[in-house]
């Protein structure tokens, strides 16, 4: 093991180059079993409905085009993933038994035998081929196509999926588990996506795309246990308001989204509690680093030392998260860096700053929508009252929710460099830095570029010694923190309420909302 | 030739929504492709979707898909039109019905109530409350019933229907969303039919009747009900129109798979083809629901409908 050469130092940082780089090999160590202690309490049955505030007409059933809780949570009911995040953020074999490379190249997967699909076709090597497949090549239409780029080839071998990449990549078990590569059903090796069928815990009844979908406990899943229910019901309900009524009617068992300011009244009722999951992701204020006066470091420094992140936590978000250091890596990253120098309200320092850029004074525009997160406006708002004390006159352009990411966000028209953004969280550190700070990324929505960052980003990948990535990730992070062109203000909690007749375990995962989309699998009746 | 305009109305209208999508910036390849668009790609999702053909071609394939019931596929899932709105104007209608027969009995009887009592308590109290239900918005009306009626767990909050739910089943989920369209809509009709009869009150075929000695309820029903109800059913068919075509708000709140739901969706996503179909819908609704408005008042009127 950990024979390979550290060619991967060499490699130019390049566009989409998201999986260069040479590995540290530790992933075979994660291997846990699956079963867990806490398995024994929970009771079979019952039917958990759930209120989600997303759900269109247009969503779709392939994966490859999944964006949002609703799809993601009726996906994770009735697929498999060659991998799980665990709720400790740990890895968990699911249709990959274990998983294995000697040289951080190419990956061996051994597929877990006597799954089957709902229609009752065993689950075999060429499915899971034919399923990563799905992404790549130049018909795919899949949003991960980028993320599954440095992939050269997949192949079946026996009952093996063997995965050889560009570059040695230690982290590739890790894209394994991203929610948009689930295991399907493949005929002459192609999947049919749109396909209800999975070897998930659940067997699709009925969906409406934008309304609801119905499932049943699938009789054979493999896992004992875990899918307590006997039936799931999702329902889409875009409506803040009537998604609380739903839980507090008892229409529905867990709803996402809770506005902050309801809570309080949620819980007199005592029918439901909240659950508030620190996790990694996080709200922002991305800068164009390319455009003047943010071209400059000594301005965005200055920025970010105007704004009380403490206040934004407890307004924006009602105390449901928790203050953030310009770092895109949260808490709940492996190598998050919490010994960083802290940068607080401090209008003096941004004034200095701003003399440091030769200014005495600084006119900016931040455009803001609630599209951008729920808040914005107000954290926009905010944010120009408290750096009027440090001399910046910051003018809050509210714009149109709609059209938001094609118009406003990544400066398209030259006009709105300095807006708001935020991000779900990346399970990986070098997946979050990949797809939203390396130079060129598609995107780095502060188009920032730096040289030590990007060598970093690559020789990372490549590092065999747990210290040393440690410290490389520690550093790119002080970069990014110091140095790079985004305000990170706040991480925001998952925040969901679940009715108290649900049981929830003691640990709920921080990698995505309702606990990593598994709620319906891991949770059960009280 | 009432008919005739109708149609030559509903063409003109496809003409605007045509129209008026053509003048969209960017066409639906780019749409679909998004960020990923590449040249070859673009040029060939035109050619598959026959974007290249001019636009008097496009329209008129447009306009006979729509007519034969095919409006082509969504944009965003690639699924027919006919399939996604099917069971939603379905919905759409059922609600509307549901309402209408709510709201117009209650709407004629409270309203020739309020002219046989004209300036009686009565009639305040049921001018007040029409107006006071109709000056609320919808999404406050749908609050405050969903607080006093289904928290209280006499009704659902939440509409849950599927092709599968029985009839009984239906009206019971529906009721909140029906009951809050019924408040909004009632006001107008009410005021309509009160002002129509009090209007025909002073004619002097009325005064003939009252001095023959008929009961005020006799006149009211016999003589000018008759003579008001022209203007009656083209208040009606408006708020018909409406309850079909604007209750999006309600369906947000109730969580109602409707149309309105579609159409924004389909405006969001700038799924092109669904908005022009919606679009085409609602329009044709508007005009059937006119056309029948007119088409009835003339069959009350005997002067005109013998006209010489």
């Amino acid at each position: 093991m950990n024979n390979f050469d550290m060619t991967g130092k060499t490699f130019a940082p390049s566009r989409r180059g998201v999986l260069k780089g040479a590995a540290a090999i530790g992933a075979a160590g994660l291997i846990l079993p699956h079963t867990t202690a806490s398995a024994a309490a929970q009771t079979r049955g019952g039917t958990f409905r759930i209120g989600i505030g997303h759900g269109s007409t247009t969503d779709s059933l392939d994966p490859g085009l999944w964006e949002h809780l609703y799809v993601q949570t009726f996906g994770s009911a009735r697929h498999n993933y060659l991998i799980e995040v665990g709720a400790d953020g740990q890895l968990v074999p699911e249709i990959a038994e274990s998983w294995s490379s000697s040289d951080g190249q190419t990956w061996v997967f051994p597929i877990r035998q006597g799954v089957s699909f709902h229609s009752g076709k065993a689950v075999t090597a060429a499915d899971v081929v034919a399923s990563i497949n799905h992404h790549r090549g130049d018909d795919s239409t899949s949003v991960v196509k980028p993320l599954l780029a440095a992939i050269t080839d997949v192949r079946a071998d026996g009952n093996n999926v063997v995965i050889t990449l560009e570059a040695p990549n230690g982290d590739l078990p890790y894209l394994m588990t991203d929610y948009h590569v689930p295991v399907l059903p493949s005929a002459d090796g192609k999947v049919d996506a749109d396909t209800t069928d999975g070897c998930g815990g659940y067997i699709v009844e009925s969906y409406e795309h934008g309304v609801q979908a119905t499932l049943n406990r699938n009789p054979n899943y493999w896992k004992s246990d875990r899918a307590w229910f006997d039936r799931i019901e999702l329902v889409s309900i875009l409506d803040p308001a009537a998604r609380l009524n739903a839980l507090i009617t008892g229409e529905v068992d867990l709803i996402d989204q809770v506005d902050p300011a309801t809570i309080g009244m949620l819980e007199s009722r005592g029918v439901a509690r909240i659950l508030s999951i620190p996790g990694n992701a996080h709200y922002g204020f991305p800068m164009d680093s390319r455009q003047a006066p943010y071209s400059d470091n000594n301005v965005r420094l200055a920025l970010k030392y105007a704004l009380d992140r403490q206040a934004m936590v407890d307004v924006i978000l009602g105390g449901h998260g928790a203050v953030a250091n310009d770092n895109p890596i949260g808490p709940a990253n492996r190598y998050f860096h919490a010994e960083m120098e802290a940068k607080t309200y401090d209008p003096d320092k941004a004034r200095y700053y701003l003399q440091q850029a030769g200014l005495s004074s600084l006119d900016v525009t931040i455009s803001v929508a609630d599209a951008a997160f729920s808040g914005a406006v107000d954290a926009g708002a905010m944010f120009s009252e408290t750096a009027r004390a440090a001399g910046i006159n910051m003018t809050v352009d509210r714009v149109p929710n709609d059209g938001y990411w094609s118009n406003v966000w990544m400066n398209p028209n030259g006009n709105t460099a300095f807006c708001a953004t935020y991000w779900g969280g990346r399970a990986v550190e070098d997946h979050m830095f990949t797809t939203a700070y390396a130079a060129g990324a598609d995107w780095n929505e502060s188009f920032w570029s730096n040289d030590r960052f990007n060598e970093l980003l690559v020789t990372a990948r490549s590092e065999v010694s747990e210290e040393l990535r440690r410290e490389m990730y520690h550093e790119m992070q002080q970069l990014v923190s110091f140095e790079g062109s985004t305000i990170i203000p706040m991480y925001n909690n998952y925040l969901m309420a679940v009715a108290n007749k649900i049981a929830t375990p003691e640990q709920i995962s921080a990698n995505w909302n309702f606990d990593g989309f598994r709620c319906v699998e891991r949770w059960s009746m009280a | 030739m009432r008919i005739a305009l109708g149609v030559g109305l509903l063409f003109i209208v496809s003409l605007v929504i045509f129209g008026a999508t053509e003048l969209l910036p960017g066409d639906l390849a780019n749409e679909l492709l998004g960020q990923s668009a590449t040249p070859e790609t673009l040029a060939a999702l035109r050619e598959q979707l026959g974007l290249n053909d001019p636009a008097p071609v496009r329209y008129w394939n447009w306009l006979t898909g729509a007519l034969t019931g095919d409006f082509g596929v969504s944009l965003a899932n690639g699924r027919p039109i006919s399939e996604l709105i099917g069971a939603r104007l379905g919905n759409t209608v059922f609600l509307a019905l549901y309402a209408a027969a709510l709201s117009v009995p209650i709407s004629l009887i409270l309203g020739i109530l309020a002219a046989l009592w004209r300036n009686s308590i009565f009639d305040r109290m049921a001018n007040a409350g029409a107006l006071t239900a109709i000056s609320f918005p919808e999404f406050f009306v749908a609050y405050i019933l969903v607080l006093w009626l289904a928290q209280t767990g006499l009704f659902p909050s939440m509409v849950r229907i599927n092709p599968t739910t029985t009839f009984g089943d239906r009206v019971y989920m529906t009721f909140l969303p029906a009951l809050t369209l019924m408040l909004v809509v009632t006001a107008h009709m009410m005021r309509m039919t009160r002002a129509a009869i009090i209007n025909l009150m002073a004619s002097p075929y009325i005064e003939m009747a009252r001095l023959k000695g008929m009961s005020p309820l006799r006149i009211v029903l016999r003589h000018a009900l008759p003579n008001a109800l022209a203007p009656i059913i083209n208040v009606i068919a408006l708020n018909l129109a409406y309850l079909i075509t604007g209750v999006v708000v309600v369906e947000v709140v109730f969580v109602y798979p409707g149309l309105g739901q579609l159409m924004v969706d389909a405006v969001s996503n700038r799924d092109i083809a669904v908005v022009q179909a919606v679009a085409l819908i609602f329009a044709a609704a508007y005009v059937a629901l006119n056309l029948l408005a007119d088409v009835l008042s003339t069959i009350t009127n005997p002067r005109l409908m013998h006209r010489r």
